[in-house]
């Protein structure tokens, strides 16, 4: 495939193409002959109890574990890639470009001894920025589409609160503008209020940037909001794929119907 | 009786250690480690930087030690006598007559020849290590060549300090491949550094490793485009010999704010008063007299 590829083509094709992904922990199983494709601009979540598989899939996908079967195809800028049989270093550099990962626990994916400026600015330095001054500019503006304040650029994220260090991690991972971004409960352990405000900044920021993204999580609530389509795990294995109205209000498997049903009303 | 082998290591453990020092040299500024001996010195008083001197040894050379660019410190004159004592060589004060210099915290002011093998002593040998503790993942950034965090260190003393505020141990890139710690030389030392035609060795027993810097070799301080590297100065010439470009030191005087700036190269500072330069402060040239 070209390079140069119109957007109309890139419409007719799925972004990320995953098949058969296998994961083993010995005789166990992570997760298992997992299949989806993510299209440009889609939001996918991914639902299942804990242990079902969904963080070892999160993070095979994102290099940080190695499955021993299957392919992830992924269109990039650099034409067509099976992701999981690149060379480390072509892995670790589509990982600061054109991937993202935003960790559930912020403090794993930021920097916590140094600013949030420079907490920002580090992905711009590792893809070769070296003018301070626009290096600043930039990490000020994205902290402001954040929602932090940027006259706290200079202060350590352990001086901010929990949910202002999940929107600085996500603001340090959207700076390179990637096309696709993970996520791992990004609301977790963050009370509702906060939830729903940072809910709402990750729904803008992913259709004001055409963003397609992969949301990890346990909350039904969560990806009612964010995501288009849905794949349900259990004990590793997807058992059930559609669109997330769909799955949720019509669930036909019964480990759906059980979640679906399991969610508190207040 | 005290009989020691030749500079003090057994043969087999300065074999291993040329070993070493032929491949820092093959490849410019990487960290090879080395199975590091108990000296009988402690730590962080350069028993890296003895073990390659003693290594690099031979009974013709004539050893220069220098601490801070002093000849007469502590640490200077326990190593000069250590090895007077266990190789028998011939040692000396003045830059010039060395064949081996080891140092700590210093490059001479004189300039330095093919003839001559500059030794540092390094207490800490990875430039990433205070923001990326874990050596597994330093080591697979330096082979990955991904250099971004050393900037993000620059970027946060601008941040603070309005400049780059770090003044020694200023990271350099060497050969346009490796990011390396040139030890805590001031940062006014780095341009010394490159194309240098002594070669350079730098030896770090705590942490196992050595490194290298072979002759006429480019090393570049890192810096952004808008806030460059400077060299940095004192503002004053030497008190005692008139210097203006050479590295000084500041003296405390009396207790009411009095100071004099001296330089920190004894033996340079020392040849220029011979040649007749009179700082400010100086009284009459007396040899011997300091």
């Amino acid at each position: 495939m070209s390079v140069a590829m119109s957007a109309a083509e890139l419409e007719e094709v799925p972004l990320l193409e995953v098949t058969g992904l296998t994961r083993r922990y010995g005789a166990r199983i992570g997760c298992a002959d997992v299949s989806f494709a993510l299209w440009p601009g889609e939001v996918l979540g991914i639902v299942g109890e804990s242990g079902s598989g969904k963080t070892t899939l999160l993070r095979c996908l994102a290099g940080e574990l190695q499955p021993q079967e299957g392919r992830a195809l992924y269109r990039g800028e650099d034409g067509e890639t099976d992701v999981l049989a690149l060379p480390e270093p072509a892995r670790r550099r589509l990982m600061r470009t054109e991937w993202a990962l935003v960790h559930q626990n912020p403090r794993d994916g930021l920097r916590m001894g140094v600013s949030a400026g420079a907490n920002v600015g580090e992905r711009l330095m590792a893809v070769g920025w070296r003018h301070y001054g626009r290096i600043r500019e930039t990490a000020g503006s994205w902290l402001d589409r954040v929602e932090v304040d940027p006259g706290r650029m200079d202060e350590r994220p352990t001086a901010f609160s929990g949910g202002m260090q999940q929107r600085l991690q996500i603001a340090r991972n959207l700076v390179t503008g990637p096309r696709i971004v993970f996520m791992d409960e990004p609301t977790g352990g963050l009370d509702v209020s906060v939830q729903a405000r940072l809910l709402d900044l990750i729904r803008g920021l992913v259709r004001s940037y055409g963003l397609s993204a992969i949301v990890v999580t346990h909350d039904l609530a969560v990806v009612r909001l964010l995501a288009d389509r849905l794949l349900v795990m259990k004990d590793g294995r997807v058992v059930e794929t559609g669109l997330t109205d769909q799955v949720l209000d019509d669930p036909q498997h019964n480990y759906t119907q059980l979640l679906v049903s399991s969610v508190l009303r207040v | 009786m005290t009989e020691y082998n030749f500079a003090y290591l057994d043969e087999r453990t300065k074999k291993m250690i040329r070993r070493a020092l032929l491949k820092a040299v093959a490849i410019p500024g990487y960290q090879v480690p080395f199975s590091s001996r108990e000296m009988p010195m402690p730590y962080g008083w350069g028993t890296g930087g003895v073990q390659v001197t003693a290594a690099c040894l031979l009974p013709e050379d004539v050893l220069k030690v220098i601490d801070q660019g002093a000849d007469d410190t502590t640490n200077a004159v326990s190593i000069r006598k250590f090895f007077e004592k266990t190789a028998g060589v011939a040692t000396t004060t003045e830059t010039e007559e060395a064949t081996i210099i080891q140092t700590r915290h210093r490059i001479p002011e004189a300039p330095l020849t093919e003839k001559q093998i500059l030794v540092y002593q390094v207490p800490i040998p990875e430039p990433l290590r205070f923001l990326e503790p874990r050596e597994t993942e330093t080591r697979r950034m330096h082979a990955l060549e991904e250099y971004g965090l050393m900037h993000v260190k620059l970027y946060e003393d601008i941040s603070r300090h309005g400049h780059i505020a770090t003044t020694y141990a200023y990271p350099v890139l060497v050969e346009d491949r490796y990011v390396m710690d040139p030890s805590p030389i001031p940062k006014f030392d780095n341009p010394k550094l490159s194309d240098c035609a002594a070669l350079q060795l730098f030896g770090a027993g705590r942490e196992q490793r050595i490194y290298a810097v072979p002759p006429h070799t480019s090393v570049v301080s890192l810096d952004f485009e808008d806030h460059p590297f400077e060299r940095g100065s004192a503002g004053a010439d030497c008190a005692l010999c008139g210097a203006s470009d050479s590295y000084l030191d500041e003296v405390i005087t009396d207790d009411r704010g009095g100071r004099m700036f001296v330089c920190s190269d004894t033996a340079f500072c020392r040849a220029r008063r011979r040649a007749g330069y009179v700082g400010l402060l100086a009284a009459p040239y007396e040899e011997g007299a300091a």
